[in-house]
């Protein structure tokens, strides 16, 4: 990493695993388990934050010095909200049938935790360079989460990835299908995203025993 | 009979935690405890019966297509409605201060019970949602929208309520050590998520053309767009088939 210090890279790589936004600091999760039951919108979303994450820590990160401590929340929402404004018109101009999917999901990344957190803990009391990193390995980190539970339940919930059938055809009975596999509608449903997020935390977890709580 | 539909329907079908995950950060964070998660709970119900109304006027009068017509026709083509998140969102943000203000102002007691959950409430997402909901779902009069904006309230209160309750006493149960605390929090809010779903048929049982639709309807209360396509007209439910919707009919098409 040429590029990037040591000190800056552990910026971009502790959110992906140990200090996870979802899983670990438990911010961001309404959008993360409400719009998963399809891998593309996982991943509109997880792009859609890592823009406005990115840009918003920057532009927090470059007017620090001259926010009154009083205000910060406002400034920090109508900063969001501006950005997501842009996130929003972007998407129904190009993606006009995942904006609806996604509803007012979009608007809700304004007062997603992730945000506001790291505005709060990071980008108040740091650089616009170091911000950006921390802004995007944050919105990296959610965005693991996101597509791997999209994946998920999209795979056992219709049996495609992207909208592409990849177990075969249900109706027809093809590739799996012919040998009794189902579909199980239940991934679909929004419980199960709760139950997912539960399975990725257990794991996770289970594998680093430092990250147990008492 | 209209209000009372609503009323419950928000409580517990269209239930802000179980149905749509809105303010799951605090209800994650602050449901440790019974009497901080009430305190939560009740500041929770008190912000969005605020807010949802007066969100409310504004969308009416400022931000819908043709909104700004009582100032005049020259007005009446604007759209404003891009607008929404920044007004509703700077809305929230400066009620709950002044909230804040005036509560403490005029009752020490609530504030000392209520006052520090109210500056977290500005990004509780169950508020700005309950708002942009109410925009999406297109609830016709201002008291229908404080009756959502209350019953949604209560519907969150439930659900902090209940998840508290249970933390407080799996304590005492044997859960896997990997599990604790957040994982097992998770999944029995799912559980919880699963029941609440059986509550979705309470406004449709018994009529005969219910059925069908009710069974249309479950499969697809997970999708989020049928938040906005419920209250919409049948033309844009026609329009606007997502991959999702079509892969759950033909799942339903070849299970029969």
């Amino acid at each position: 990493m040429g590029l990037l210090s040591k000190k800056d890279a552990a910026l971009i790589k502790d959110p992906l695993a140990d200090n996870n936004p979802i899983t670990i600091q438990v911010l961001g999760i309404c959008s993360a388990l409400a719009i998963t039951a399809e891998l593309e919108a996982s991943i509109v979303m997880a792009i859609s934050v890592l823009f406005v994450l990115g840009v918003g820590n920057v532009v927090i990160s470059l007017m620090r010095n001259i926010i009154p401590s009083k205000i910060r929340i406002i400034v920090q929402l109508i900063v969001v909200a501006t950005l997501v404004i842009i996130v929003d018109l972007v998407l129904k101009a190009f993606a006009y049938e995942l904006s609806k999917t996604l509803s007012v999901f979009v608007g809700l990344i304004i007062t997603n935790c992730i945000i506001m957190g790291r505005f709060e803990a990071f980008a108040l009391g740091n650089g616009p360079w170091r911000s950006f990193l921390d802004g995007i390995g944050n919105a990296f980190g959610y965005g693991v989460i996101l597509i791997i539970v999209g994946f998920f339940r999209e795979l056992l919930g219709s049996g495609t990835l992207l909208g592409i059938p990849v177990l075969g055809d249900p109706i027809e009975k093809t590739g799996l299908y012919s040998i009794g596999y189902e579909n199980n509608g239940f991934m679909l449903l929004s419980p199960m995203a709760l139950i997912v997020v539960g399975i990725i935390i257990w794991v996770q977890r289970s594998r680093n025993k430092a990250l147990i709580e008492d | 009979m209209e209000h009372l539909e609503l009323f419950f329907k928000s409580i517990f079908i269209d239930n802000m935690v179980f149905a749509t995950f809105l303010g799951m950060c605090s209800y994650l964070a602050v449901s440790k405890k019974v009497s901080t998660a009430v305190g939560l709970g009740a500041a929770v119900i008190f912000v969005l019966a605020i807010t949802v109304p007066l969100n409310w006027l504004l969308d009416q009068y400022i931000l819908q297509p043709g909104a700004l017509s009582w100032l005049g026709e020259e007005y009446a083509a604007y759209d404003l409605s891009f607008l929404s998140f920044i007004m509703f969102i700077a809305t929230i943000a400066t009620m709950v201060q002044l909230v804040e203000i005036i509560v403490e102002k005029f009752s020490p007691s609530l504030y000392n019970s209520l006052g520090i959950f109210l500056p977290l409430i500005a990004v509780n997402c169950a508020i700005l949602g309950g708002s942009l909901f109410m925009q999406s779902r297109e609830i016709a009069t201002l008291g229908l929208a404080l009756n959502y904006g209350v019953g949604s309230g209560i519907g969150w209160f439930l659900a902090i309520l209940a998840i508290a309750a249970i933390r407080e006493k799996i304590r005492y149960s044997n859960v896997p050590p990997a599990l604790r605390g957040l994982g097992i929090t998770f999944i029995i809010t799912g559980l919880m998520a699963i029941g609440f779903m059986s509550f979705g048929g309470m406004l449709t049982g018994g009529d005969e053309e219910a059925t069908t639709e009710e069974k249309t309807a479950l499969l697809e209360k997970e999708s989020i767009e049928d938040v906005t396509l419920s209250t919409s007209t049948a033309l844009s439910v026609n329009s606007v088939k997502t991959s999702e919707e079509k892969v759950i009919a033909n799942t339903i098409n070849a299970n029969e």
